[in-house]
């Protein structure tokens, strides 16, 4: 009886630690495997160029178009939701503060709104479009990614503002701040680390969204100077140069693969030397 | 000073409000709008006849989505039998077996596995486990296969969820009292035991919603899958064929969407059906998970 509760402890033991660092080999695989495959088709012209006449049969050029779409897209599309997400954040944490239900149901509609795919999104973003009678551009594919990112924004803020003490809401308001004051001055200030952390997160879901864009951005060989130009993206250009027959083209889409890839994990990195940073000073 | 303070206040209580709003009322609108764009072809064919179907063939206008949901519902219960002994395994090691510092260098891997996306997991998908299905696997079984196979958007889709019902395993265990845990231990049970008896009874409802959740995501997951699924219309149940699931059929055809009668209508159908079910299925889940976390 003993004899066997120990080798089922061990057995168990065993199981579960292959099981854990086989998933840290299986990172460790994929981010080399595409850097390895990246690297070699990787050169200074794929990131200073746009694509040149026959590049998608393996002539000049290189992914520029996609990578300053894709920036374009992540940044216009961060500053929409900011502008939503942190005052609804604020809203739910400064105003609704008494209203546990209220709270709790806001919560749960924007967790179920962050469970629904990209694709979801980019079809809506498509119908929306199509009603407001705009074509594929920068600007409906910015507007949709913002729809996609806002429940991260808000979602990742909120969750920081609510381990904020209720000891500093009760001492700003009676110091007889207005509730404003008390949102932007005070909460905000103390939960500016998490928002950080938020937009990054948000920043790094935008940029590699794939789905969203297919249909709202469109695709092109420019980088784009008005809302209303369509927009390259770095996703869609590893997909769509991946499917190609060429063997030149296909080697790009690698390299292409490992510019998102780099640019995910520095934001990844900021986002974690940001937070450490800033919330150091925080009140506990 | 006291009037512009109110008028201040008074601004930003209607900037938020209206932001609040926007964000509440979204789910309402996504789906009206989806609905609205589909309503042509629900006025034309019954809905039964759209989910029961087998015929796809948008230019005499036969829309049965029958083969795409199968394949959707496929490629998730493949991924989903790959990903829960690894999940729960590892989720059970990290918070009762390992090291705190070992949790703390897991973290950032298992947040980095999550952050990746899905088109890298699909090129991922295109070098490594396409030609191993293909030369290795289908050949052990005996069957020629190209590998772009239901089997490799599974695999590739266990890999991408894993990260993601990982997070919120640890989450359920950590909220699980230690002293019932070493209440436990000190009647004599081994680890595993407590873990058995203790750990996963006391989390189960936990356990369930974030597989529940995990499914959710895989049956919405688009670009991975489809750069590796095969996307062919057909009804086949062996893994190394090819499948085509719904959210590739919408990725998919966007271009020829509004070059064909109704067919932008049944793309959205694809899209709305979709969104109900990923809703419902994220709404119920969550419920047990708010249910659970009060209850504490």
């Amino acid at each position: 009886m003993n004899r066997r509760k120990i080798i089922e402890e061990r057995v168990f033991r065993i199981l579960s630690a292959i099981a854990t660092y086989s998933l840290v080999a299986t990172l460790a695989f994929i981010i080399i495997l595409i850097f390895v495959k990246g690297f070699n088709a990787l050169s200074w012209d794929m990131v200073v160029k746009t694509p040149k006449g026959g590049y998608y049969y393996g002539g000049e050029g290189g992914v520029l178009n996609a990578i300053v779409g894709s920036l374009y897209i992540s940044i216009g599309a961060i500053l929409i939701a900011a502008l939503i997400g942190i005052p609804a954040a604020l809203y739910i944490n400064v105003h609704l503060a008494r209203y546990k239900r209220t709270q709790n149901a806001i919560r749960y509609i924007l967790d179920a709104l962050w469970g629904v795919p990209s694709i979801v999104y980019g079809a809506f973003g498509f119908a929306l479009m199509l009603f407001l009678g705009m074509n594929a551009s920068l600007l409906a594919g910015i507007i949709t990614v913002a729809l996609l990112i806002l429940p991260i924004v808000v979602r990742t803020f909120d969750e920081v503002l609510c381990t904020i003490p209720k000891g500093l809401h009760e001492a700003t308001l009676a110091l007889g701040s207005t509730r404003a004051e008390m949102a932007f001055k005070i909460i905000f200030k103390q939960g500016f680390p998490g928002l950080i952390t938020a937009l990054l997160l948000a920043f790094g879901r935008g940029i590699g969204d794939a789905a969203s864009v297919l249909f709202t951005a469109g695709y092109t060989d420019l980088i784009p100077t008005n809302l209303d130009e369509p927009a390259a993206t770095l996703p869609l250009a590893i997909f769509f140069q991946l499917s190609s027959p060429i063997p030149e083209v296909r080697e790009r889409a690698f390299a292409a693969a490992a510019i998102l890839t780099i640019i995910i994990l520095i934001i990844s990195l900021i986002a974690r030397f940001l937070s450490k940073m800033y919330s150091k000073t925080n009140l506990k | 000073m006291l009037y512009s303070r109110k008028a201040i206040d008074r601004v930003s209580s209607i900037w938020m409000i209206v932001s609040i709003s926007i964000i509440v009322l979204l789910p309402i609108i996504i789906g009206v709008g989806l609905y609205i764009k589909a309503s042509p072809l629900l006025e034309l064919k019954s809905l039964g006849q759209l989910l029961g179907s087998t015929t796809w063939l948008p230019n005499d206008e036969e829309f049965g989505f029958l083969p795409f949901i199968l394949g959707s519902l496929y490629v998730t219960l493949i991924s989903f039998c790959l990903a829960v002994p690894v999940c729960l395994l590892s989720a059970i090691y990290l918070t009762q077996f390992s090291s705190k510092r070992f949790m703390q260098f897991m973290h950032p891997v298992i947040d980095i596995l999550a952050g990746l996306p899905s088109v890298i997991y699909g090129v991922w998908g295109i070098i490594v486990i396409v030609p191993f299905i293909s030369n290795h696997v289908a050949p052990f079984f005996g069957v020629k296969s190209s590998g772009y196979t239901i089997l490799a958007g599974g695999i590739v889709l266990a890999i991408m969820c894993i990260p993601y019902i990982l997070n919120m395993l640890i989450e359920v265990f950590n909220t699980i009292p230690t002293g019932l845990k070493e209440a436990s231990l000190s009647l004599g049970a081994t680890f595993w035991e407590m873990v058995k008896h203790v750990v996963i009874r006391r989390g189960g409802a936990g356990i369930i919603s974030a597989f529940g959740l995990g499914i959710a995501k895989a049956f919405g997951e688009t670009m991975a899958v489809m750069m590796v699924v095969g996307n062919m219309v057909q009804i086949r149940f062996s893994l190394f064929d090819a499948g085509y699931p719904l959210t590739a059929l919408i990725a998919n055809n966007y271009g020829e969407m509004l070059s064909i009668p109704m067919y932008d209508s049944a793309l959205m159908f694809a899209a709305l059906l979709l969104f109900v079910i990923i809703l419902l299925i994220n709404l119920v889940f969550r419920y047990f998970i708010y249910k659970t976390k009060s209850n504490e």
